[in-house]
């Protein structure tokens, strides 16, 4: 009871929070420290990396994907999007990098509401990992990797040396770097998504159910991968899964979603005490042993 | 006087009536090419516009040809001359494989591939000549073959109208009763479809490889 009161209070805060902070950076201040901010790096003091500030989501016909969420994901995070099909998580993934526009609320990145951005260059800094992974097929592994690069009009000899590093990265040999997506297994395929999403070196990464076709067993290596890279790398990541065991092994914070809406958003530890009926329905759902998967996640 | 001797002793005319069908045929298919290549690439990014298009496209491919030569004849300049009139003609013809090949190829392209190239920042333009043409060139290289083999077929009827091409001795040879120079016409007119539909097939098939 005492823990089902201090999780439900803890998120009323962070909510109540989250719209202090909408009305703080539309109101900046005019005084001496602003000169003094201007000359700082412009997050050295924020670590608030994406804010979803009272952000709803309509489909054209008029349907109501997203209600009314408000959630922050901080520098080095994993911020998992758990819930099921329908809830609304693919939807808020796409609001970070505005394949999707919100109907009303804002969602800012690095401070900068998305919609004041360029969306080519908003884009090109957001790594974007997806289940069907959408490696082209007509080009090369290396040349797949080195997509953003190349756009970015990167040196090719550097761009060249980032590949090779990037595939080591991801666990392939150098020589997989001339195949063809054909030629791929399913989980040789999402590393190089992996890859690929990483080779500018994004701040953020956001994925979406990145795991999610592979078989049992490549998964739970991708799985470890993934966290021993993010260890490394400290990306502001956004995950999408349906699938509490992995949301719990890899998330920093679990938000749990239902029907377009937040209902909690905790720490795997704190999600699998949790007394409240959604959270624990699923942690019923997914049976024993979570709260040994939770502990190893953030250990 | 059997069609070889013909061939040989009419050598130089044969040559040049089938360069001019080759012409007749190449201008139509490139001016088509210009204008169906470009709408199929449209209607295929507005959904709403994918209907209206190729249901007119549809229309004009069931105008009779001869009764399309006569439409075509009071239009003011391209009925000044038949050989502009021919290439109008076969040009419309050749609109609706074209159109129809590039939508249905860009549309095939793997929805995955172009919502990561989209998430990573790729321009429309960059995601078009990267990802969309490229994928989709051998649906619409195949559309270019259909219109090249149709439009050598229909480029026959020019001679109709006086615009020339191997049409020209199968019209004779229907006049005169005379089924060596119909053969004349047709069989050169038969040898350049295939030529086309082959050439172009392989070409298809090299870039489907990829």
């Amino acid at each position: 009871m005492g823990v089902a009161g201090a999780s439900i209070g803890s998120l009323g805060a962070s909510l109540h929070e989250g719209n202090l902070k909408c009305r703080a950076y539309l109101a900046l201040p005019g005084s001496v420290n602003s000169s003094m901010l201007a000359s700082m790096e412009p997050n050295a003091l924020d670590t608030r990396v994406i804010e979803f500030c009272n952000v709803s989501y309509a489909l054209p016909g008029g349907q109501r994907v997203l209600s009314d969420l408000s959630l922050e994901v901080q520098r080095g995070e994993t911020l998992v999007l758990l819930g099921r099909s329908g809830s609304g998580k693919t939807t808020t993934l796409k609001l970070v990098n505005r394949l999707l526009s919100p109907t009303s609320g804002e969602v800012r990145v690095n401070g900068t509401p998305t919609k004041n951005a360029d969306v080519i260059h908003l884009r090109r800094g957001i790594g974007y990992v997806i289940q069907d992974v959408g490696l082209f097929p007509h080009f090369t592994v290396e040349r797949n990797i080195a997509l953003v690069p190349r756009l970015e009009g990167w040196p090719e000899e550097r761009t060249r040396a980032r590949v090779q590093e990037l595939l080591q990265m991801v666990g392939l040999e150098a020589q997989m770097g001339s195949r063809y997506p054909h030629q791929l297994s399913g989980g040789q395929k999402q590393r190089v998504g992996v890859a690929r999403a990483l080779a500018a070196d994004p701040a953020i990464l956001l994925m979406d159910e990145p795991f999610g076709a592979l078989d049992p067993l490549t998964r739970d290596e991708l799985q470890r991968e993934f966290l021993g890279l993010q260890r490394r790398l400290s990306k502001t990541v956004v995950f999408v899964t349906h699938d509490l065991r992995e949301a719990l092994l890899l998330g920093s914070r679990v938000a749990l979603m239902e029907e377009g809406q937040l209902v909690v958003a905790l720490a795997p530890q704190e999600f699998t005490r949790s007394t409240h009926p959604l959270a624990s329905a699923y942690v019923r759902a997914f049976g024993s042993g979570l709260e040994s998967v939770a502990d190893r996640g953030t250990s | 006087m059997n069609v070889f001797q013909f061939f040989s002793q009419n050598g130089a005319q044969v040559l040049e009536l089938t360069f001019e069908h080759l012409w007749l045929v190449g201008i139509s298919t490139l001016l088509a090419a210009l204008v169906g290549i470009p709408l199929g690439i449209a209607i295929a990014h507005r959904p709403g516009l994918n209907r209206p298009v190729l249901a007119g496209a549809n229309i004009i491919q069931t105008i009779p040809s001869l009764a399309l030569f006569g439409f075509l004849l009071p239009v003011p300049w391209i009925g000044d001359r038949a050989d502009r009139l021919a290439i109008l003609a076969l040009t419309l013809y050749a609109l609706l494989p074209m159109i129809r090949n590039t939508y249905t190829g860009i549309r095939g392209v793997d929805a995955a591939v172009v919502e990561a190239g989209r998430g990573m920042g790729l321009t429309n333009w960059q995601l078009l000549f990267e990802v969309e043409l490229p994928l989709a060139m051998s649906v619409i290289l195949s559309g270019v073959r259909v219109a090249v083999v149709i439009s050598v077929g229909l480029a026959t009827i020019a001679a109709a109208i006086g615009a020339g091409g191997l049409g020209e001795f199968i019209f004779r040879g229907l006049a005169m009763v005379n089924n060596q120079l119909i053969l004349a016409g047709a069989i050169p007119a038969a040898m350049l479809a295939l030529l086309a539909d082959v050439s172009l097939g392989w070409l298809e098939r090299r870039l489907q490889r990829r």
